[in-house]
């Protein structure tokens, strides 16, 4: 083999790679944080009372984790116009994204909420708490310390999802990636780039959850 | 005079299995009672019902004079609400085997999350009382420390802080002593027995026949969801009455 690799074409057009990147992070950290709110309240629900709340929390999370990302996103950009919903690209995968989150992010929580012992519940309830206070003082930070190794792995598998919103020409790496790709033909050494890209700032995040687990998750007493 | 406690006929189904047939039973200001019995006896059930973590389905528990958990509507027994409940189970304390320390607190947070979420107390005082518990029970020293950090006896003394610095009218013990290693069941015990000594108002559940012959006023027996005999402490382990138990008494260890 000898090809001679030529990265200065791709490294000339950094600054778009980096954006890219930038973009693909806000587009993870956003929807994570509205797919964890909706995954918290699904989670809930899967434990509620009611088994009509329940069914519709295991309805919710079945057909959104049965569900390719991809196919997600496609509907949503182009099927929901033609219902009358048209949203622009980034608010559409923001949306598509959520929602898959959500499912994943309610399967993390409702773990948690199965680790809670039943036993500091009735300590709350003996030093005569109401259910909404043992939920807030007891029950959620036990959960959120208790899932946070679970909630790793799910925030790095919903980052690189947001590659998939190159399909829809949010310019995000994997956009930028392909275009820099088509405009210079350096394949190898465009793709080599945004590998590493991708993979720096997954191993990053894995190293900031880790030192936020490494203080938060509890020891067994 | 009103007693503490006070328990008429009360009646407890789980489901089909009545584990509860009709408990009489009271607890005078001051009074330290045990509870004991075989397990399966109904003894835990017994005391989680004055406490509400269990509901009951006939009967009475009267605490401070104030029956607890239901009240009539056009005669029938409802349940009352959830904010009553709460408030409800705050005149007791309770202690539980497994210790059940909020994992996520310090020893002093463990015990003034009650003071200040539910007595409403202000931070700084309710430090001032914990501390106070605290070193009453030997753990200031520790205060800070997370349950993780703390042996099983140590633990249950945080336990036994957190509960009886919410000034309850009646603290509870659920074999506050049967998941610790042995070398640490005396510093819990010793710990009882000096609240006891000091006129708190007890409820216990034990197997610790000594401790109950030793610090009870008086020793209530429990046989199959019914009290099959109850007096003080000498009269039921020195002569006790019913043949059942005399056989309990002979397998258990002293």
């Amino acid at each position: 083999m000898n090809y001679h690799f030529n990265f200065a074409p791709i490294l000339e057009q950094w600054p778009l790679l980096l954006s890219g990147i930038g973009l693909g992070l806000l587009l993870a950290l956003v929807s994570i944080a509205i797919g964890s709110v909706l995954g918290l309240v699904v989670a809930f629900a899967s434990r509620a009372p009611s088994p009509w709340l329940r069914s519709l929390a295991f309805t919710w999370i079945s057909i959104l984790r049965n569900l390719p990302i991809l196919v997600i996103v496609l509907f949503l950009f182009f099927g929901m116009p033609q219902l009358g919903l048209s949203l622009d690209k980034i608010t559409s995968f923001v949306v598509a994204l959520s929602l898959y989150a959500s499912a994943y992010m309610a399967e993390v929580f409702r773990g948690g909420l199965l680790s809670v012992p039943q036993g500091l519940v009735e300590a709350g309830q003996a030093i005569g708490l109401t259910s909404l206070r043992i939920k807030r003082y007891i029950v959620l930070p036990i959960m959120f310390r208790n899932a946070l190794p679970a909630f790793g792995n799910n925030f790095i598998s919903l980052f690189k999802d947001t590659s998939l919103a190159a399909t829809i020409a949010v310019p995000e790496l994997t956009f930028y990636a392909r275009k820099i790709n088509s405009e210079t033909f350096r394949v190898i050494e465009v793709w080599l780039v945004a590998s590493l890209l991708y993979i720096v700032c997954c191993y990053a995040i894995t190293l900031v959850l880790r030192a936020m687990e490494k203080r938060l998750v509890l020891e067994k007493a | 005079m009103t007693p503490i406690v006070e328990v008429r006929d009360l009646h407890k189904r789980f489901g089909e299995l009545e584990v509860l047939k009709g408990i009489d039973f009271t607890v005078a200001e001051g009074e330290v009672v045990s509870i004991i019995g075989a397990s399966g006896s109904g003894k835990t059930t017994l005391l989680r019902c004055l406490n509400l973590l269990e509901e009951f389905h006939r009967g009475d528990v009267l605490i401070g004079g104030e029956a607890i958990g239901y009240h009539l509507r056009r005669g029938q027994r409802v349940r009352i609400g959830e904010r009553e409940v709460a408030r409800q189970r705050a005149m007791t304390g309770m202690v539980f085997q497994a210790f059940n320390l909020f994992p996520h607190m310090s020893a002093l947070d463990n015990v003034t999350l009650g003071l200040t979420k539910v007595r409403g107390m202000p931070r700084p005082q309710a430090i001032e009382l914990a501390d106070h518990w605290l070193d009453r029970v030997g753990m200031l020293e520790r205060r800070d420390h997370r349950p993780s950090q703390l042996s099983g006896g140590q633990q249950q003394r945080v336990a036994i802080a957190r509960a009886i610095a919410m000034s309850p009218k009646v603290m509870l013990f659920d074999e506050a002593t049967s998941a610790l290693d042995p070398e640490r069941v005396g510093e819990v015990l010793e710990t009882i027995r000096s609240l006891a000594q000091e006129g708190m108002t007890m409820v216990l559940v034990t197997h610790e026949m000594r401790f109950a012959r030793d610090v009870s006023d008086k020793v209530v027996f429990m046989e199959d969801g019914r009290i099959a005999e109850q007096g003080p402490p000498q009269r039921l382990f020195l002569n006790p009455e019913s043949p059942r138990l005399q056989a309990f008494l002979k397998t258990s260890s002293f």
